[in-house]
């Protein structure tokens, strides 16, 4: 039976790379006696496969992780076992059946994810030194994430294997807003097309005309989507409402 | 949400900042403290009266391995002690972890307090730190978290308000050329007194006594050192005229401590499971202490005298709770000599068929090759991949007799050809090189072993057989330890050890199976620095220092280790290398480490040492007792059959 985890990643686990995510989930499914199922051959390995790796220092509201297992149990049984042996910043969310075979794999559904991104304290953005702009040091940067937004395209300079090259990122903006000085944005996420929050708000502060230094934001993905749309029109699924729930 | 002491800015500019987080599965957070509210107490200065007592009565420790994350959690003992501790309800043991080169120069620049990983807490402001010293080139590590903690180096600076640095582990059976820059040591094995130790403390804390007073009365709890509790003077020549107590009521002799019966000893059903893959990432089962062998250059093998094994039973229960409590995917027999377990194919047996088919790999490293461990090794690894391991030490008889190395070539022979007779074909062979007695001859005989091995395997018909052999002669030098028979020898130059390595290297290509011989050599520069520290006295202390100051560091790592770096040390502090490393000493010498008594007795060693002259063998504890001293611990091997 195939079955997809929803899992939050907060504190500390931020700092928790993909890599190693994937070996506290062998570890944790072990602990918590959930039955899961492992590949055939001479080392067997767990079958378990993360829908779309978080990178370092972000964290998440809506992390997904497929595993195979072998006893059926109920959605309310696992997040109690689960729940029970997670290191403080992981929280186990959802466990719903999905459906059987590839086309259903977490990774490759994966289309878009929404995150939202404030500044660091201290390292709000600091304006130019003109009393008209505000209080010292202080800049209203949140003003222009419409206008932004509105543009009909926006050409930042990535840095490749081979060299520079232009990429137009606005079509892979598919929403955002800001609030109270968090923007929230949902991006095209995934295989056929991924832009990073970082490199959004990079943009922005270019166009903005503010210095962005790093490690100056604080991500976090709150949901990642399936796209079900058809004929180019987008119709976003979270992944977990592809699943349904164990009774 | 816990509070880190590192800024996200510096966790996510240093290499693997899980390194420096905690929160751990396992990992054990308290509340020590005095918590407004949980008590209904209205009287404020009652309260402040309560919330003293509270501190008064609560100690807060942490322990550390001096080198990086992934070595330091690696280490068993230290899981150990750190379970122990946390038992106790007044007591919250944390752990701390050398930071890694890049980390320690951002504390520097910034002056940020070395911090203990569970709460995040500066090291300065515990009671004790603990430091497990499990290798002699970690001793500049030491100075690293002593200064990265903002803890004065040497003890004898350090005010009230220091926690008090403690010394254990192996390097501890001679903990002199750190005498300096610890406050305590405690040699021996960690179950039996540390409760008294920390029960003192707490008495002492409570009813305010001081620091000195407080090392006073340790110092008579047995098997704790206190270093500035003892005067040494020296002879013209340089070695030790005598080590004296400074006061009547310090014992003169430190008692090593030994559990008696390690199977009810406190063990750690759920250790800590790190987040990032670390050297020992598996359930480790010590199954047995000691070891019966008595080869003459180790000194595990003396100073964990008697031989003692835990009951199977107990240890199926650990077993079962660790990888339920931890769900690590392998486990691991640990031991000196795991085929010297009286019911190893209970224990073997009992690991496969509880938890191979839930893939749990089992790993059983330092087995003897015979037709039951060839058995079990098939069932349990991939005869393809996997490789055998003998350790003969010696090329020649002669050499092996010398340092009591029970293994002839005929075992191996007959252990490496039922093996490649099962399938393997992968050999690896560890020898040592600089052994006293050791000839260009006896240099030789290791690569016609090797030779030896590979004719056996070309002996199988060429159908049966998987490819080619691959052996892989591996040879490091002999660093002669405290408390053992060799203690006594002297060693060589760095080129006299690489000339040996040559003549091996030379030897092996004139074998007709060269092709199928692989060889290293260990550095031969860091066993003589490893042999200096092993054997040095209190003098040596300033060498450590000075090699730090001059920005020695990680020492046990190749890539940061510099030999010249130490002889500018040893030049800069007027410190002669040679009168550590090149010299045979005398019979009657007073050794730095006399004042530990082991139980296995000097005079037995000195024995030992003429024996093994003499090319002499001893039994092994199981074949006969040697009257080593051992036996006064009344407990282990010494009494087997005996009850």
């Amino acid at each position: 039976m195939k079955v997809r985890i929803k899992f939050a990643k907060q504190g500390a686990m931020k700092f928790i790379g993909h890599l190693d995510v994937m070996r506290y989930f062998q570890k944790a499914l072990r602990r918590a006696d959930i039955d899961i199922a492992f590949s055939e051959g001479m080392s067997p390995h767990m079958i378990m496969s993360f829908a779309a790796p978080l990178g370092v220092g972000l964290t998440s509201d809506g992390e997904y992780v497929d595993i195979e297992i072998k006893t059926p149990i109920t959605t309310a049984e696992a997040l109690e076992k689960l729940n029970k042996v997670m290191a403080d910043g992981m929280t186990i969310l959802d466990f719903r059946q999905i459906e059987e075979g590839k086309a259903s794999k977490a990774m490759s559904l994966v289309a878009a994810a929404d995150y939202t991104v404030k500044f660091r304290k201290g390292c709000e953005p600091v304006g130019k030194k003109n009393p008209e702009d505000g209080p010292a040091g202080k800049m209203d940067w949140q003003s222009d994430i419409s206008g932004f937004f509105a543009r009909k395209s926006i050409v930042i300079t990535k840095q490749t294997k081979k060299g520079e090259s232009e990429v137009d990122i606005r079509p892979m903006i598919y929403q955002m807003s800001v609030n109270a000085g968090v923007v929230s944005m949902q991006l095209a996420t995934g295989s056929v097309a991924n832009l990073k929050p970082e490199l959004v708000m990079e943009a922005y502060a270019k166009f903005k005309g503010f210095e962005l230094p790093e490690f100056a934001l604080e991500v976090n993905r709150r949901e990642v989507y399936a796209d079900l749309g058809q004929n180019g029109k987008r119709r976003l699924v979270s992944l977990n409402d592809l699943g349904t729930i164990l009774a | 949400m816990r509070k880190l002491a590192l800024s996200d800015e510096i966790l996510l500019s240093v290499e693997k900042p899980a390194r420096y987080i905690g929160n751990e599965v396992n990992s054990v957070m308290k509340t020590l403290t005095y918590v407004p509210g949980e008590n209904s107490l209205e009287n404020q200065d009652e309260k402040q009266y309560l919330e003293n007592t509270q501190k008064k009565n609560r100690i807060r420790l942490a322990m550390c391995f001096p080198d990086v994350y992934e070595i330091g959690m690696s280490h068993l003992g230290i899981q150990i002690l750190y379970d122990l501790f946390n038992k106790r309800e007044d007591t919250w043991c944390e752990r701390v972890y050398s930071p890694w080169v890049d980390l320690d120069k951002v504390m520097r620049e910034q002056q940020l307090p070395l911090f203990a990983l569970e709460s995040q807490d500066p090291i300065k402001d515990f009671d004790f730190l603990g430091i497990t010293i499990q290798y002699e080139m970690c001793y500049t590590n030491i100075l690293q978290i002593l200064e990265l903690s903002q803890i004065p180096l040497f003890a004898s600076e350090r005010g009230e308000e220091c926690p008090l640095v403690i010394g254990g582990g192996p390097c501890t059976y001679n903990p002199e050329p750190l005498a300096d820059f610890f406050d305590l040591f405690y040699i021996g094995e960690g179950e039996t007194v540390y409760d008294d130790l920390l029960d003192l403390y707490k008495a002492c804390k409570t009813s305010g006594c001081s620091r000195a007073e407080f090392l006073h009365q340790a110092a008579k709890i047995p098997g704790i050192y206190v270093p500035s509790l003892y005067e040494v003077t020296y002879l013209e020549d340089g070695t030790i005229k005598a080590f004296t107590p400074k006061q009547k009521d310090i014992p003169a002799k430190i008692a090593k401590q030994v559990v008696t019966d390690v199977t009810h000893a406190s063990y750690p059903d759920a250790p800590v499971v790190p987040f990032i893959k670390v050297t020992q990432d598996r359930v480790v089962l010590e199954i047995q202490r000691g070891c019966i062998r008595g080869c003459r250059f180790c000194q595990a093998g003396m100073v964990y005298r008697p031989n003692r094994e835990r009951d199977l039973e107990v240890l199926k229960e650990h077993a079962k709770n660790m990888l339920k409590n931890t769900g690590h995917e392998e486990i691991s027999l640990s031991s000196l000599s795991s085929s010297d377990y009286s019911d190893l194919e209970g224990m073997v047996t009992y690991l496969m068929e509880e938890f191979h088919d839930k893939n749990i790999n089992i790993s059983l490293p330092s087995l003897r090759i015979d037709a039951f461990s060839l058995d079990v090794m098939s069932k349990v690894q991939d005869v393809r991949k996997s490789s055998l391991t003998f350790a003969p030490e010696a090329g020649s008889q002669r050499l092996r007799d010398v340092i009591n190395k029970g293994l002839t070539e005929e075992i191996i022979l007959n252990g490496a050809g039922e093996a490649f007779e099962g399938g393997w074909n992968k050999v690896k062979l560890y020898f040592m090189l600089g052994l006293p007695t050791e000839t260009e001859e006896d240099r030789k005989e290791i690569a016609h072993l090797a030779n030896a091995i590979a004719v056996r395997y070309y002996e199988i018909p060429k159908d049966q057989r998987n490819g080619k052999c691959q052996i892989t002669v591996s040879t490091s030098f002999l660093v002669p330890k405290p408390f053992t028979p060799f203690q006594w020898a002297s060693m060589h130059e760095p080129g006299d050890y690489l000339g040996f390595a040559k003549t091996v290297n030379h030897e092996i290509r004139e074998m007709l199976n060269q092709k199928s011989i692989k060889y290293n050599w260990h550095q031969a520069d860091v066993t003589v620095l490893e042999g200096f520290l092993a054997r040095g006295d209190r003098k040596a202390g300033k060498v450590i220092l000075e090699a730090y100051r001059r920005g020695a560091l990680f020492d046990a790592w190749t890539e940061f280790w510099n030999y010249d770096r130490w002889l500018e040390a040893f030049e800069a502090t007027d410190t002669d290398l040679y009168f550590y490393t090149r010299r045979e000493r005398k019979e009657d010498e007073i050794f730095p480490w006399d004042f530990i008594d082991i139980g296995v007795t000097k005079q037995f060693l000195l024995k030992e040492w003429n024996k093994a002259k003499a090319g002499e063998i001893t039994k092994n504890c199981r074949a006969g007792c040697s009257g080593c001293g051992a036996m006064k611990y009344e407990g282990g091997v010494c009494f087997e059959g005996k009850n």
